[in-house]
């Protein structure tokens, strides 16, 4: 049994060490160079259609829950009409931490098969944890995602409330602390926050 | 049979005269003349019942976070600030990371004063009394929306000088 395998697996090595015999090879170079870029092209395409609010609430999970809960908040309609959609704020930009993220996400496909947060109940049972994963994301990465769009260097103190700057200037350009400490609950409903510091 | 029957005769013409009886007994009176209708009613604004007022600008909510004096010594303070999403559910309450007694040295925000901190028989307790959770009970946010009704309030000192004139 082994033996053969080897020997179909010595064959097959054969076969591709061999040169081509039909094909020239400026054809097999410039063919694998136009595969390359539909396969790459065809992945990052399938990648960004992952990453649209439309795809994120196709899952009724997202749009009873989180989504619902998004509508009234700032970054769903404001007085700028500028939006953060569900990728903004929890997907990175770049690509190798996207495709980290993606990965990660794969498993959240067998949550959505086993029906782990099926109803709003086995959800709320479930969001504590879930926020945690974002907290501690975010925490890591000076809260990354926020800043794409938020830039500290940015903020005029003097268009923001008087505590807002006073309170920016203090933790944050000193960067004791980074915007998810502080703002927690931004988009979405919390989990219970007993013995969650939230400052 | 035939009794049934008349039982029933008997109660469809019982019921038509309470029918013709109830009707209003002055529904041939002329209507009352029209009065101009005044209220505090936010939604009509004293506009007649046949009109659609216009829409008057939505109030802003005042975010200098400058303290306002209290009418009264008890008085609840109003807050200085917006509280747009702010949390308050049972599982959050976000207006005690400010207000805390551990969150106000972080974010130099007033400390509630021990009164919350006491139940009903005046023991003071480890944390915030159950009954003093929901912070939007008692203390409010104040809009530029302009006042509906005048109002005399005299706080008290001004109450003990103009005594004092007398
Ligand atoms: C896609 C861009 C974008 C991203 C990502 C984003 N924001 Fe915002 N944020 C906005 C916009 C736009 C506004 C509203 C500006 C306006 O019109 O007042 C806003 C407003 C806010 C406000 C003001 C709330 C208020 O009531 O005034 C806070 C606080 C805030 N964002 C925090 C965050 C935090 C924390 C994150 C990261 C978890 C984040 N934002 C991510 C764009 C973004
Ligand atoms: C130490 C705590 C703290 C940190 C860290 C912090 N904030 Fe804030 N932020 C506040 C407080 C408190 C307010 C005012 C009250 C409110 O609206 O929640 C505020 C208000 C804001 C506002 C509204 C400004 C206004 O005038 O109302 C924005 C936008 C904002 N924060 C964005 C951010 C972003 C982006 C970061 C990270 C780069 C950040 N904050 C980090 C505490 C913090
Ligand atoms: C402004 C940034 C922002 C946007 C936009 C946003 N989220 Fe979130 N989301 C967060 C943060 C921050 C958390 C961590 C928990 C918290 O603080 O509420 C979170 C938590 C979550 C969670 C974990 C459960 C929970 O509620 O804590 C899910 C699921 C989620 N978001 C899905 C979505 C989806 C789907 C969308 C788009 C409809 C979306 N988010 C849009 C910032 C955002």
């Amino acid at each position: 049994m082994a033996g053969r395998l080897r020997q179909r697996v010595r064959s097959l090595w054969a076969t591709l060490r061999s040169p081509s015999v039909h094909f020239s090879l400026g054809f097999l170079t410039l063919g694998g160079f136009i595969a390359g870029i539909i396969f790459w092209g065809g992945f990052n395409t399938a990648l960004e259609a992952t990453n649209t609010e439309r795809f994120c609430v196709s899952c009724h999970e997202m749009y009873d829950n989180v989504f619902e809960e998004l509508k009234p908040t700032i970054h769903y309609t404001n007085r700028s009409g500028v939006r953060a959609t569900c990728p903004d704020c929890h997907v990175p930009h770049d690509w190798t931490d996207k495709i980290a993220r993606k990965m990660q996400a794969s498993k959240e496909v067998w949550g959505k098969i086993f029906g782990t947060i099926s109803t709003r109940e086995r959800f709320l049972d479930q969001r504590l944890r879930l926020a945690q994963h974002e907290w501690a994301r975010l925490k890591a990465n000076d809260s990354l995602e926020c800043r794409n769009c938020h830039n500290y260097d940015y903020m005029d103190f003097t268009r923001q409330s008087p505590r807002a700057g006073a309170i920016h200037e203090r933790w944050l350009g000193s960067g004791e602390r980074t915007c998810i400490d502080c703002h927690k609950g931004i988009a979405h409903g919390l989990p219970d926050m007993a013995g969650v510091p939230q400052g | 049979m035939r009794a049934l029957l008349r039982i029933a005769v008997v109660l469809a013409l019982l019921s038509g005269a309470f029918v013709l009886s109830a009707q209003d007994p002055e529904s041939s009176a002329p209507a009352p003349a029209p009065t101009e209708y005044r209220s505090l009613d936010a939604l009509r604004r004293g506009a007649p019942l046949e009109v659609e007022p216009p829409a008057p600008p939505m109030a802003r909510v005042e975010n200098r976070d400058l303290r306002r004096q209290r009418g009264w010594p008890e008085q609840p303070p109003t807050i200085p600030h917006a509280i747009d999403g702010y949390q308050v559910t049972t599982h959050a309450n976000r207006c005690m990371v400010c207000h805390s007694r551990a969150g106000a040295e972080q974010f130099q925000a007033p400390m509630v004063s021990v009164t919350h901190f006491m139940d009903r028989d005046g023991q003071v307790l480890a944390q915030v009394s159950p009954r003093r959770y929901f912070c939007n009970q008692c203390h409010v946010v104040q809009t530029d929306a302009p006042a509906l009704v005048g109002n005399e309030f005299l706080d008290v000192d001004a109450v003990i000088s103009r005594q004092r004139e007398r």
